[in-house]
């Protein structure tokens, strides 16, 4: 059966890149791949989008009185740029970027299973980032990103077209998660049994549930939301006789599980990654699946946990506190995994490595940080503080966006089948890291004396901390921008990849750099996506090749 | 059994067999109907919460709406459900009259619901029964008795029974003051001593009808969902026709068929839960 | 293994007796939910109401969606559904019914002092 290794491709077969040129080629593809490239070009705009939002609003900060704007605009600016990054860029970001991508790939697969939703979920994403930008220029909202009502329904700021647009946004994410399910369940092939997934698959399955399950209720909330304002029921505003704190229940019902859906498929690509740059089988294998199917059903008991100081009672306060405790526990479980993983490993400090590293360093710090933020006692005094500011950039940036960019390293090559410049690559996640702390660490401090969020001006007391992380802030932008021109820079000037320039056991790594219009031109070899100890460094092609084989195949 | 060729044409490239494919559509139009579960979930539970803290609202409430013409409706939608079940079959049996017959049926039913949901609307458009800013009962604006005002001083243990006159003949929608039926309102307000006692049935009645607004906002939302869903499932079965008329469908492919019948079932289904919520309160 | 009969979709006919009694049954069990109005049965008429709910909604999912028959997996995925909302309404329902006091108009609980 297995005819893999013979194949050391003397003539390459076409890429999916070279299928087809022009614009219409690219927009109305029917290929997992392509879409990913486009949502890859969509999302990251996205990200420099919302990145120029912060940006302004940590200028902003720079002096306890105005340094930019008024106050009405940096209450936009803080409303952009969570809205913009939430819907438009981690929502999307590694599901529809890398999983479009991969998932196929991985699962030995031609495609998704419904190409056309696939294209029409970019298309709804392309519709509803419209939709955002549009309220950008009609009169930018300054609700923050939850829109809580009743704000929500008085204020004068464009409310409904944002709403419409996380609305959209909110099918193209059920879309790509609904394509998901079905792929995995449907399209595995023949020896491809549910142990023998990568990781990162069950990652995205369980990501794709919560998409599913999770996002429809976003919808119904945000119309809700839009007929109160537009028709003036009744529903979540007191003085029309409505519950706001309905309203919350509501909205944390979705964005609760929405922060798993950001996360989960970080740790997906974080035990592929680490398994591949520490030369050693991934430990713990059902442990880290497990989890995954394990966080995604605890995600949806305890949204309520965003609600302790907003007028939930004291009988759902201790339920959902109690709840929300037990996430820690796979959370945990995946982090020593990953650890053990690294214990006595081989460990090669490439790119892909340090962003992760970086990852499990910052996810600690967060996860352990919404320790506080889950007991009902020191909530009170934190709650709306900077401390909850830090808590989720250091779960939400410094989980997703950093996996992220380890997975834009890692597959860079498979993408585009060029090599980035390392040591470039390095340099921009050390940066970056370093940026990192410097930016949102002092944010802890500063919440914990007692500096609230959303403020626009504060007292002079709290300004050096505030210099520090806005100087911290402008030298991460510095290492994202050195990121994207080393990956740039390799697609137009990048060393051709070989087929597996890591050495990565999972099965996309079989095919040619890129890959062929239908993946695989001879089926992949279904194996134990981890067992690297197979695999031997080919100098030719600055790559790994299957070992020669000893009669078993 | 027809013997489909190795790769016939309605099978997607991605696919190894018919059967893959069939089961993935399967698959997916499921977790379709999943997330509009969810959809009107979110629905439910605002009436959940609403029915469960002011019974009394939905009490004054559904006094406005016309049980016979709910009932005719239902029973059209489950009408509508046995026709489409039987183009599905005729389909899988590859009987195409049959197909384009029972798919016609069902496409007239749904038009059916929705006259009779015009009839509905349009009794309370004139009653100024529109919710949000635009809630403005007849009653205030003319001072007729068309809105039921149910006196305040009804009798609170007044038997139930003869629950006055029940749905007048169709055309004539707005039911009599349901003075029988007396609110009642779970105490909730009587809090550990530092609580006023809890209001009495009259005031609860009185505080229904203040805030009947609130049912009709949960009415509107909720079946003008359900009719948006009514207008769509009649874009798919259309589509479906047309495509039958032309032939695409035989015994070895009309998954489009089963996938549109699973749509129109849920729509279906949900309609079975709102009838009794909105229409048959007690 | 023959690789025609896995190729092939699984079918099943329903029967054309079944559907239509299913249908009648349907229209039935509408009639009774409104009958049951005019019992009064205090807080038990929406139990009950509901109760018939689920049952005509499940003879439409077992035999009209064919779940019956179906692959497990499928009603795996509706129920799964389902048990989303029971579990959003019950916990929303838990918590305003504790601050739910009295929401009635000018007729605010008044504190005794």
């Amino acid at each position: 059966m297995s005819t893999v290794e013979a194949a050391v491709p003397g003539a390459e077969p076409r890429s999916y890149l070279q299928e087809g040129r022009g614009i219409r080629s690219w927009i109305f593809t029917l290929d997992h791949k392509r879409i990913g490239v486009l949502y890859l070009v969509s999302v990251m705009a996205s990200f420099l989008l919302g990145g120029l939002f912060a940006l302004l609003v940590r200028t902003e900060l720079l002096t306890p009185q105005r340094t930019i704007m008024d106050a009405q605009t940096y209450n936009q600016m803080f409303t952009l740029h969570g809205a913009v990054m939430i819907f438009l860029f981690i929502i999307p970001g590694i599901p529809a970027v890398i999983g479009n991508f991969v998932l196929p790939l991985m699962l030995g697969a031609k495609d998704v299973a419904f190409p056309r939703l696939n294209l029409a979920s970019w298309w709804l994403y392309v519709v509803g980032s419209l939709f955002a930008l549009a309220s950008i220029l009609i009169g930018a909202v300054d609700t923050g990103w939850t829109f809580y009502t009743p704000y929500s329904t008085e204020t004068s700021t464009a409310v409904v077209p944002m709403t419409m647009g996380a609305f959209i946004l909110g099918f193209s994410s059920v879309f790509t998660g609904l394509n998901f399910i079905v792929t995995i369940h449907k399209l595995r092939p023949a020896g491809m049994g549910w142990f023998r997934m990568p990781l990162l698959l069950w990652a995205l399955y369980a990501t794709a549930i919560i998409q599913v399950l999770a996002t429809p209720v976003l919808g119904i909330t945000l119309i809700l939301l839009i007929v109160e304002r537009v028709v003036g029921v009744g529903i979540f505003d007191p003085a029309l006789g409505g519950d706001p704190v309905l309203y919350q229940h509501f909205f944390w019902f979705y964005s609760h599980p929405a922060v798993y859906i950001m996360i989960l498929p970080a740790m997906g690509v974080v035990s592929e990654v680490i398994s591949v740059f520490s030369r050693k089988h991934i430990f713990g294998y059902s442990f880290i699946a497990g989890s995954s199917i394990a966080i995604a059903f605890l995600s949806f008991l305890v949204w309520g946990h965003h609600m302790f100081t907003s007028g939930q009672s004291p009988l759902a306060n201790t339920i959902f506190s109690a709840l929300t405790f037990s996430v820690a526990i796979p959370s945990a479980v995946k982090v020593f995994n990953w650890l053990a993983t690294m214990f006595r490993g081989n460990i090669v400090l490439k790119t892909p490595m340090l962003w992760i590293l970086g990852f499990i360093f910052l996810f600690g710090i967060g996860g352990l940080t919404g320790l506080f933020l889950g007991a009902l006692a020191t909530v009170i005094h934190v709650h709306d503080t900077y401390f909850v500011v830090s808590h989720f950039h250091y779960t939400m940036f410094g989980g997703p966006v950093m996996a992220l960019m380890g997975a834009l390293f890692f597959w860079w090559p498979k993408f585009f089948g060029r090599m980035y410049v390392e040591f470039w690559g390095k340099v921009s996640a050390v940066v970056v890291f370093i940026g990192f702390n410097v930016t949102f660490f002092p944010q802890f401090i500063l919440g914990l004396r007692g500096m609230p969020r959303r403020y626009y001006n504060y007292p002079p007391e709290f300004e050096s901390l505030h210099v520090l992380s806005t100087l911290g802030g402008y030298f991460l932008s510095i290492g994202f921008l050195i990121a994207f021109f080393t990956l740039v820079h390799a697609i137009f000037r990048g060393k051709k990849a070989a087929a597996n320039p890591f050495g990565a056991a999972t099965m996309e790594w079989q095919t040619s750099s890129p890959p062929p219009l239908h993946n695989f031109v001879e089926a992949p070899h279904v194996g134990d996506p981890y067992d690297l100890a197979g695999l031997v460094y080919d100098e030719a092609s600055d790559g790994f090749r299957p070992a020669a084989k000893e009669g078993s195949s | 059994m027809s013997h489909a060729p190795d790769h016939p044409a309605h099978l997607a490239h991605h696919y190894e067999t018919p059967r893959q494919q069939f089961e993935a559509g399967k698959l997916g139009m499921w977790l379709f109907l999943v997330t509009e579960v969810l959809l009107f979930g979110g629905l439910f539970c605002w009436y959940a919460v609403y029915r469960a803290n002011q019974p009394e609202v939905f009490l004054a409430g559904h006094r406005y709406l016309d049980k016979s013409l709910g009932g005719l409706n239902t029973i059209v939608l489950i009408v509508s459900s046995v026709t489409m079940a039987l183009a599905v079959r005729a389909a899988q049996l590859g009987n195409r009259r049959a197909l384009l017959g029972f798919l016609a049926a069902t496409f007239l039913f749904a038009c059916c619901f929705l006259g009779v949901k015009y009839v509905e609307y349009s009794h309370k458009i004139r009653d100024g029964l529109l919710p949000g800013r635009h809630f403005q009962p007849a009653a205030e604006k003319t001072g007729a008795g068309r809105v039921p005002v149910a006196p305040a001083d009804a009798p609170p243990d007044a038997p139930p029974a003869p629950a006055p006159a029940d749905p007048a003949p169709a055309g004539a929608p707005a039911p009599p003051p349901g003075a029988a039926d007396a609110p009642r309102l779970v105490p909730s307000a009587a809090g550990p001593e530092g609580l006023a006692p809890p209001p009495t049935r009259e005031v609860a009645a009185e505080a229904g009808r203040k805030s009947v607004h609130l049912f009709f906002g949960i009415y509107f939302v909720m079946t003008g969902l359900h009719g948006l869903h009514v207008i769509a499932g009649m874009i798919v079965i259309a589509w479906l026709f047309f495509r039958a008329r032309r032939g695409a469908f035989s015994p070895s492919y009309w998954l489009p068929v089963d996938l549109g019948g699973l749509y129109w079932h849920l729509v279906d289904v949900i309609w079975i839960f709102l009838f009794p919520l909105l229409y048959l309160i007690h | 293994m023959e690789n025609h009969a896995a190729a092939e979709p699984h079918v099943h006919v329903v029967p054309l007796r079944l559907l239509l009694g299913v249908g009648a049954l349907l229209i039935v069990l509408t009639g009774v939910t409104v009958g049951v109005t005019y019992v009064d049965l205090g807080r038990l008429n929406v139990v009950v109401a509901l109760a018939i709910a689920v049952v005509k909604a499940t003879f439409v999912a077992l035999y009209f969606m064919h779940l019956r028959w179906d692959r497990p997996l499928n009603a795996v995925v509706f129920l799964t559904a389902l048990g989303c909302v029971v579990l959003f309404v019950l916990l929303a329902i838990l918590d305003t019914g504790q601050y739910h006091t009295d929401r009635i108009p000018d007729h605010a609980p008044a504190v005794h002092r």
